[in-house]
């Protein structure tokens, strides 16, 4: 189910305040956040967000192609690093 | 045949059911199209004459997207949710399920036909 229109897009405001603060400076740097669920809004395009997956941070470069998706869908929280005994089928 | 869309729909069957032969184009799609066209969906479509098949072929044109243009839409979407490397994208690359659905049995549609791996080992008791 669809979030409602009335009340826009979630962002967590202190999320929102670092990465404007950051797009207004020439600096680049890279803002650490561990909310997941804040939608990219387009003013992101062109940043690096390092999103949480429960372990470490995975630096995001926003493009203009990602906004409207979550934060959290480009950092995968699993890893899966095949099944067991496949490796030792391939060396046989 | 009675040629729309670059495809061949079936004379023999009511208005309704042949456009759906049209990909991109399904029973209710189909409905708004008649009901445009000002054709009733019971009639046959060997018996509609010229102008109601320009009609017809007009209403999908300016308000339906078929065939190889909603394929290749379809293509983009999947390809873009790719190249940005989101959830979705990394599932579709993997060929497994997008939504949250269980792989542990099942989710045979997106798998493939089964794998079966030799000599796995039965759990013990």
């Amino acid at each position: 189910m669809s979030r409602s229109l009335k009340k826009g897009p979630y962002i967590n405001y202190k999320l929102e305040r670092k990465v404007l603060a950051m797009a207004s400076s020439t600096k680049k740097s890279v803002v650490k956040t561990w909310s997941r669920a804040s939608m990219i809004s387009p003013e992101f395009v062109g940043q690096t967000i390092a999103v949480h997956n429960g372990n470490k941070f995975i630096p995001v470069y926003i493009t203009e192609n990602m906004v409207g998706h979550k934060l959290g869908e480009f950092a995968p929280t699993r890893i899966f690093r095949g099944h067991a005994g496949k490796k030792d089928k391939a060396k046989k | 045949m009675a040629r729309i869309a670059g495809v061949d729909i079936p004379r023999n069957k009511r208005g309704v059911i042949s456009l759906t032969y049209i990909y991109g184009i399904g029973r209710s799609a189909a409905q708004k199209i008649l009901e445009q066209a000002g054709i009733d969906e019971n009639l046959k479509v060997d018996n509609w004459n010229d102008e109601q098949l320009t009609n017809v072929r007009n209403v999908i044109n300016e308000h339906f997207k078929v065939e190889g243009a909603l394929r290749s839409e379809t293509q983009m979407n999947i390809k873009r949710l790719m190249d940005i490397g989101c959830y979705r994208g990394i599932r579709h690359r993997i060929g497994l399920p997008l939504r949250g659905q269980k792989t542990k049995n099942n989710a045979r549609t997106r798998k493939g036909k089964k794998k079966t791996v030799a000599n796995k080992k039965k759990a013990t008791k």
